[in-house]
């Protein structure tokens, strides 16, 4: 049986059923994140002191990572357009890239982390630690996530391309979505944790 | 659908080169204000907005969101709108001085 | 392969319709919503059996304090029920999953997940939900949440014990069950996202031609009112109980204050949380969730009532703006459940204001539905009583809400039996009675056969004289000032001894509601096999589900159908018949 307005929009909406699929499942993520970042405005009004980001976080390392969370935004959309081009080898490249600056914001967040444990510096240390692993920490799962998807994209579900190009870059495209908003939390992240 | 719109994807690529040019410079300089020794008030205002901008170059150009449909943007409005109500609502409820009686 | 490979075929992939699935694919991972809806509905009746059960193991502590429970209390172990009597640890267990039970595995799954999935793509003419997949994954997820809160008793030290409120710095220092109570909560809350945006986009996208947003029955959109809920309250639980396992096992302190002294010792915690903070994320949530509880009943009642008093609803359209302004304010009133926390008049003021708001739309539905009586060819068939007699109780359940909304008023009710018993009037006699007439009502639909009136209404009398017996006396337990949550319900307080005697009446009350839920589920497996058999629309009623067969096969229409009116069309002057069915030219 098909599912209309899975491929094709519907006329009244202008808009297919992943689109708003995914648009509603990011909506739930901004109150996910909102959450987060509520309990970071209580605690830290609420605290008699509290340190300056630059004094326990490397900020070097946050920025060459908030560079790399950017590229791959931009990689990400590219490939959207290749395959708007109906360039598939191109997408290819593309969406390889993304994948791959999102492994390496991800190591620089594995060598972030040790390096912190290393010095004994926990969540269990004190608040700020807590908020800023918690944070990072539920921001890099979705980095991982929003990597799994792509890389099937990339991979076995590119055979899609070949039946149904639409549909395909559709999904490829509703993928993006998600992926630029784990770039936008990463963006606000960023400055909260590290610069104030 | 494809070959349709291969103009305007030009055009998109353009738009998408430029927004990352302007995130990469609003990058550099939020990190060279945190250099200057601002009060934390100022700090945080200014961070946020520069973060806002940033925010909404990603959202308005990678994500379409300039030109996505009015369901949409309805949808995040009142996504808007409890976001709002959950940062400020429990931190006003403990602040000292106005909201509570201290 | 070239890599600029070009279109070929231009069609959608699609189960394979062809072939006939095998058992596994049919009925267990089934991604047809009438499956997954029955797997709810199963799953969400068979939770509230079991929460049912806790809670009269509790009664029986409440009625006989200390007393030994005959039988059951020597089956139970001496970490529960040493010689049959209730450790104080145990009944706390009891009361947590009880809470935890008949909200989140019990009436969620039901009213959302099992009568909005079997329910809601039949009724605006749709072959299935926009996402079928995502569908059954969101009843897996609810699966393994289920698993893993009935897990959680066996885990050494029991399960959960700090409330189905799960409130800090208790929680935090509770035992192992309360980890799992956490990892069940994020199943739950994932479950009910993925089914929350599979609601929104069916009901946007997949509608019928014609079907247009003020022609939705109001059972539509109580369900996409309740969506919405669900997609933006439960993420700050999600992300609370997040932080809740991070205090527990990475020893953080979100919640945690400083200098927290425990059975004599000072924690060793690095301190400086805020117990609040769980309070404001929990009840960001909960608020709402109170009326994801109660709009789908709404939403029932309303479709039983349009259908038999064989004349349209009165003041639809003001039920619809009252519903979606009642879904916004829901989101601004969570912190009159912490009136006690401390915060100042100012804030205090802004919760009690918006919180006498929200009233006024609930008022302004009620009143609708029994105006809607008014002149109606009234059919007392089983599923109209329990629509008619959910009226009264939710109006009950309502009313009393309004002293807990005044803070000055909350200050000697709150956490009392008072409001056990106005949320249990507004849960108990209000939602599931509307659940109940769900069930009578949408049964024949799902199996081709309808269940036993003469069952039916033994059932329904028997609850409805039943529930009141159990929660009338709470409300004189709790303006006595009797504290929730006190295992041997106030017998070591004088002030309780003048109204501690009700609770026995209550204990009887609930072993005699049980005995009557026995026709009900001996109605439901008989009439399987041996319920009088029927054809699409055996109410008469104007709805486009009962357009498709009973039961639907896959796809559930044989052609799309196309709306040409309202949706209770009852009674129209001129027409052939009492009814002019949505659906047709």
């Amino acid at each position: 049986m098909d599912i209309p307005y899975t491929v094709e929009i519907r006329r009244d909406t202008g808009l297919t059923n992943g689109k708003i699929g995914i648009w509603l499942f990011l909506a739930s993520e901004v109150m996910l994140f909102g959450a987060l970042f509520a309990s970071y405005i209580l605690i830290r009004t609420g605290a008699p002191s509290w340190p300056r980001g630059d004094t326990i976080l490397d900020v070097r390392l946050a920025t060459f990572n908030t560079i790399v969370l950017i590229a791959s935004s931009v990689t990400m959309v590219m490939a959207w357009a290749s395959l708007m081009r109906s360039r598939f080898g191109t997408f290819r490249i593309y969406m390889g890239g993304t994948i791959l600056l999102g492994l390496v914001f991800l190591v620089v967040k594995y060598f972030e982390y040790t390096h912190k444990f290393h010095d004994g510096l926990l969540p269990s240390t004190n608040n700020f630690l807590a908020i800023y692993f918690t944070l990072t920490g539920l921001h890099g799962l979705h980095v991982l996530g929003g990597m799994v998807v792509n890389a099937y994209f990339w991979g076995p579900g590119a055979k899609l391309w070949k039946t149904n190009p639409t549909w395909f870059t559709n999904r490829v495209e509703h993928s993006g979505l998600f992926w630029h908003f784990v770039d936008l939390v990463w963006i606000f992240l960023f400055p909260t944790l590290y610069l104030l | 659908m494809s070959t349709d719109h291969a103009v305007d994807i030009d055009k998109q690529v353009r738009v998408y080169i430029s927004v990352f040019v302007a995130l990469m410079v609003l990058t550099v300089i939020t990190v060279a204000v945190s250099r200057l020794d601002l009060s934390v008030p100022v700090a945080v205002t200014v961070a946020l907005l520069v973060a806002t901008i940033k925010g909404t170059l990603v959202a308005c150009y990678f994500m379409h969101l300039i030109s996505e449909k009015k369901l949409i943007y309805a949808v995040l409005i009142v996504t808007g709108a409890f976001f709002l109500a959950l940062l400020a609502l429990p931190v006003f409820t403990h602040q000292n001085g106005y909201w509570i009686d201290s | 392969m070239s890599d600029e490979a070009v279109v070929t075929a231009q069609h959608v992939p699609h189960e394979a319709h062809h072939e006939e699935l095998g058992f596994w694919r049919k009925y267990i991972f089934s991604t047809d919503h009438k499956v997954i809806g029955i797997q709810y509905a199963v799953t969400g009746l068979l939770f509230l059996l079991f929460g049912f059960c806790l809670m009269m193991l509790m009664r029986w502590q409440l009625a006989y304090p200390g007393v030994p429970l005959p039988i059951i209390g020597n089956l139970l172990g001496d970490a529960r029920m040493p010689g049959g009597t209730m450790l104080p640890e145990f009944y706390n267990e009891l009361g947590a999953m009880h809470g935890t039970i008949m909200v989140f595995l019990g009436v969620v799954p039901l009213a959302v997940g099992g009568f909005g999935n079997f329910v809601l793509p039949l009724q605006i003419g749709a072959p299935d939900m926009a996402f079928p997949k995502v569908n059954m994954a969101s009843y897996w997820c609810l699966f393994l949440g289920g698993v893993t809160m009935l897990g959680s008793f066996f885990v050494p030290g029991g399960a959960a014990q700090a409330g189905w409120t799960s409130y800090a710095p208790l929680s935090v220092i509770a035992g192992t069950g309360q980890t799992w109570w956490l990892v069940g909560m994020v199943f739950l809350i994932t479950s009910s996202l993925l089914g929350a945006l599979n609601f929104i986009t069916t009901t946007i996208q997949l509608r019928a031609r014609g079907l247009t947003f003020m022609r939705f029955p109001f059972f539509v959109w109580s369900q996409f009112v309740t969506a919405f809920l669900l997609l933006l309250a439960f993420p700050p639980l999600e992300a609370a109980a997040f932080m809740q396992l991070m205090d527990r096992v990475a020893g953080s302190s979100f919640f945690m204050p400083s200098g927290l002294v425990v059975s004599g010792q000072v924690l060793d915690v690095a301190g400086g949380g805020n117990a609040l903070l769980w309070q404001h994320l929990f009840w960001f949530l909960a608020h709402p969730e109170v009326y994801v509880l109660i709009l789908p009943a709404m939403g029932i009642v309303a479709e039983v009532i349009a259908n038999n008093t064989r004349k349209p609803l009165w003041g639809y359209r003001s039920m619809v703006y009252s519903l979606v302004f009642l879904g916004f304010m829901s989101f601004i009133v969570w912190a009159h459940h912490m009136f006690m926390t401390g915060m100042g008049t100012a804030m205090a003021a802004f919760f009690q204001t918006t919180t006498m708001i929200i009233s006024v739309p609930s008022v302004v539905i009620l009143t609708a539905l029994i105006i809607s009586l008014w002149g109606g060819s009234i059919r007392f068939n089983t599923p109209m009583l329990f629509a008619v007699a959910f009226l009264p109780m939710f109006g009950i359940g309502g009313l009393t809400g309004l002293p807990l909304a005044l803070n000055i008023a909350d200050i000697p009710l709150h956490d009392t039996y008072y409001v056990i018993a106005h949320f249990h009037y507004v849960v108990a006699p209000g939602t599931i009675f509307g659940l109940f007439a769900g069930i009578y009502y949408w049964y024949p639909k799902a199996t081709g056969r309808k269940m036993s009136e003469l069952l039916g209404k033994i059932h329904f009398w028997g609850s409805f004289v039943c529930m009141n017996i159990v929660f009338m006396p709470m409300f004189i337990i709790g303006l006595a000032g009797v504290s929730r949550r006190l295992f041997d319900a106030g017998a070591t307080y004088d002030f309780a001894q003048s109204t501690i005697h009700w609770n026995v009446v209550s204990s009887w009350g609930a072993w005699a509601l049980a005995v009557f839920q026995l026709p009900f589920i001996f109605n439901f497996f008989w009439s399987l096999r041996k319920g009088e058999t029927v054809g699409e629309n055996p109410w008469q009623a104007t709805t486009i589900e009962w357009a498709a067969p009973s039961p639907p096969p896959h796809g559930n229409f044989a052609a799309a159908p196309q709306a040409y009116r309202g949706p209770y069309e009852y009674s129209v002057p001129g027409a052939a018949r009492d009814f002019s069915p949505q659906h047709e030219a």
